[in-house]
């Protein structure tokens, strides 16, 4: 069965409409807001800062703690407030996706903390909430070796490859197969990769090259919500 | 926090606040409409730097016994580590309960919803309205934003379809929730004998006594909750309720 | 060859190429990755001759030795008192290091700094696991009384105090109040009246929101005449 044209009549390899914004969190060490789509996440950063309890310290180098949750009208049928074994998950993961960027050597014993909502879910919410996460870990003046940019892909088994999927696709009813791929855009390393259905070993190479592309348009718009803040501040000292 | 507090208390002094507000006076409010596309009816209220976000969502189910002709509301709030250093992760404390149950109660009591007309089948279907509030930054006085944040949340929100007593979620009719009253808090505070209203994070810190008062259209009062660790003497009270009359008259036009 | 592919003063993201080959060198806040220089914060271009430094413009205060700063005492225990800089790391200070008097074993240690006090002191040690001590002992330090705090940026502190401290003094003389920066991102006011300590205020504000630094110093003291 061939898919042959996207319900919202986007290119195969089209990236839905993206928005950032930094410093949407006053409080926050550092804040962001990315969009892509419909789909909405918001992520504040708290820290470094100090950590309890104390056998989580690590007396080398700082610790990164992450929490991924959806609220509760985010999604079409009301989710009950509070952790699910789902957003335990995407915690987890998202912290792996951003810590290969991160430098925490200065901050020995202290906790960077990365708390991400989702306000409108329409797809790709892991990746949405990567994309903020990462514009707040720099916001917060985190050192970074590079910003983690994320997109999820959709891998139709013997059709084609798919950029950024929206939820009508993700429900798509003849499979397919949901690949969030997390990339550093200078080295090409990947730091987050999951797939949820039946793909060749070529339909992910694929896609991983699909990623590698857009993740160029991704850290764009990142680093133009970074220079909005940021821009036009020069220093006389 | 002992100094910011004697600072504050030395402004209070001469009728002085932090931000140069008068004792009565409330930060700047926005309330956007809409926020979120996936809710019945969603708003963001931001007041001063205080954001708080409320969603509502509809849903069938089987009414209560002792009311078997009415609808009901759930209200419920999470006070994130997004919004404050100060909160942790974890279930709801006794401080989100409280502000989830302040918010409750005022739109319970003053009967702002008909809960008759949430009725669909007596005795066998009735829909549920949750409420679900999120503070995303706090700057003081999430109580108030709160319960603008959900008033402004529920008048938004419309009945999605229902087909065959089964919700089609993401198809909106035109009919709107059976709001007939509007009430809204206003939280008073005590610090170093003046009476405030609207306190931001750094007052909070500083009070002694806090008091928060829902007021209907009409000027009547329908929900109160003192809070703080000192006590309030009657002209407190009596002064409390007045500038929350007043200020709830203000606050009732942005919604 | 090398080529360089940014500006000084220019404002750049993690990640971001800095130049290309290896007639740069990379400095604070960048680094090398094989032939090319690359950003690792959030920060302005400094380029002096062939090195590349990125000045950061956020983050929290990284303490250092000789550092000023202003912090609150949190505890009191057997051996001095500890003191809440901002960020993750407390301060201690110690019974030597707390006054030019001598201060007995046993003495009742809240008679010289009690639990709230704001004190302006000085880091005179930071450990590898940053553990941070402090002392009292020098001029200029001291117990704060009165007045009013307010919290800037780490990284504005520079600019604020200025070229030689030329910035802060023009806010102290104009404003007829004493004014004491903090290193880490705290400075304290003290003025006869509020409307001189909300003139300081103001003006100190007015740096640490101003994106431009260029006629920064003017911007300032067009805005401290007119009050």
């Amino acid at each position: 069965m061939v898919y042959s044209k996207r319900s919202d009549g986007r290119k195969f390899d089209e990236l839905r409409e993206m928005e950032a914004k930094v410093g949407v969190i006053k409080s926050a060490d550092g804040s962001a807001m990315f969009r892509m789509g419909k789909t909405i996440a918001i992520a504040a950063v708290r820290g470094p800062r100090n950590l309890h309890p104390r056998f989580m310290q690590n007396p080398e180098k700082g610790i990164l703690r992450c929490n991924y949750d959806l609220m509760s009208f985010s999604v079409t049928e009301r989710k009950r407030p509070g952790p699910s074994r789902r957003s335990q998950e995407v915690s987890l993961v998202t912290e792996k996706a951003l810590l290969p960027a991160l430098n925490l050597d200065e901050f020995p014993n202290a906790v960077v903390d990365v708390f991400i909502q989702i306000t409108q879910a329409d797809a790709g919410t892991r990746c949405a909430g990567i994309n903020a996460a990462s514009l707040a870990l720099a916001d917060a003046g985190i050192i970074m070796s590079d910003l983690v940019c994320a997109v999820a892909l959709g891998i139709l088994h013997g059709d084609k490859v798919i950029v950024d999927i929206n939820k009508e696709e993700e429900d798509y009813k003849d499979g397919i197969a949901d690949t969030p791929i997390a990339i550093m855009p200078h080295s090409g390393k990947i730091t987050l990769l999951q797939m949820d259905g039946e793909a060749s070993k070529e339909e992910i190479k694929q896609a991983l090259e699909k990623a590698k592309e857009t993740c160029k348009k991704i850290r764009d718009v990142q680093v133009k919500a970074l220079k909005e803040k940021y821009g036009g501040m020069k220093n006389e000292v | 926090m002992k100094f910011d507090t004697s600072y504050i208390n030395s402004l209070l002094n001469q009728d002085h606040r932090v931000d140069m507000r008068k004792l009565d006076e409330y930060r700047k409010v926005k309330v956007e409409l809409g926020v979120s596309k996936t809710a019945e009816g969603s708003a963001k209220v931001t007041l001063g730097e205080t954001v708080v976000i409320a969603g509502v969502k509809l849903d069938v189910g089987e009414p209560f016994p002792d009311n078997p002709d009415e609808g009901s509301i759930i209200v419920t709030a999470e006070l994130s580590p997004i919004a404050s250093p100060d909160f942790e992760l974890g279930p709801p404390d006794s401080q989100s309960i409280e502000l989830a149950r302040v918010v409750d109660r005022g739109i319970r009591e003053s009967e702002a919803i008909d809960f008759k007309k949430l009725c669909i089948k007596e005795g066998e279907k009735a829909w549920t309205v949750f409420v679900d509030i999120y503070s995303l930054n706090d700057d003081g006085n999430l109580q108030d934003a709160a319960f603008l944040a959900a008033m402004a949340a529920l008048k938004n929100t419309r009945f999605p379809k229902l087909k065959d007593d089964k919700v089609i979620y993401g198809e909106l009719t035109d009919k709107k929730l059976p709001l007939v009253k509007e009430p809204i808090e206003c939280t008073l505070v005590k610090i170093n004998g003046k009476i405030i209203a609207d306190p931001n994070l750094r007052e909070e810190k500083a009070l002694s006594a806090r008091l928060t008062v829902a007021v209907t259209k009409e000027g009547n009062i329908c929900a109160l909750q003192k809070g703080g660790d000192k006590g309030l003497s009657l002209e407190d009270v009596d002064k409390m309720i007045d500038m929350a009359i007043k200020g709830t008259k203000e606050l009732r036009k942005l919604i | 060859m090398g080529e360089l592919k940014v500006k000084d003063k220019e404002i750049v993201v993690p990640g971001e190429l800095l130049a290309d080959g290896m007639d740069y060198l990379p400095s604070t806040g960048t680094y090398r990755d094989e032939n090319s220089i690359l950003s690792f914060q959030v920060g302005l271009i400094n380029i002096d001759g062939r090195v590349i430094k990125v000045i950061p413009l956020t983050g929290k205060y990284n303490p250092k030795r000789n550092d000023t700063i202003i912090g609150e005492v949190v505890n009191i225990t057997m051996n001095g008192w500890i003191v809440d800089i901002g960020g993750p790391y407390s301060a201690m200070l110690t019974l030597k290091d707390a006054s030019s008097s001598f201060i007995e074993r046993g003495a009742d240690l809240s008679q010289f700094y009690d639990y709230g006090d704001i004190i302006a002191s000085q880091i005179v040690n930071v450990t590898k696991t940053k553990l941070i001590d402090l002392s009292m002992r020098g001029p200029g330090l001291n117990k704060l009384k009165g007045g009013r705090i307010i919290d800037v940026t780490s990284s504005k502190v520079p600019r604020i105090i200025g070229r030689q401290g030329s910035m802060i003094h023009m806010i102290k003389d104009s404003a007829k109040c004493r004014v004491i920066v903090g290193q880490n991102g705290k400075v304290w006011i003290s003025g006869d009246n509020m409307q001189d300590e909300n003139k300081a205020a103001e003006a100190i504000m007015m740096i640490e929101n101003e994106p431009q630094a260029e006629g920064l110093t003017e911007k300032v003291k067009n805005f401290l005449e007119s009050k």
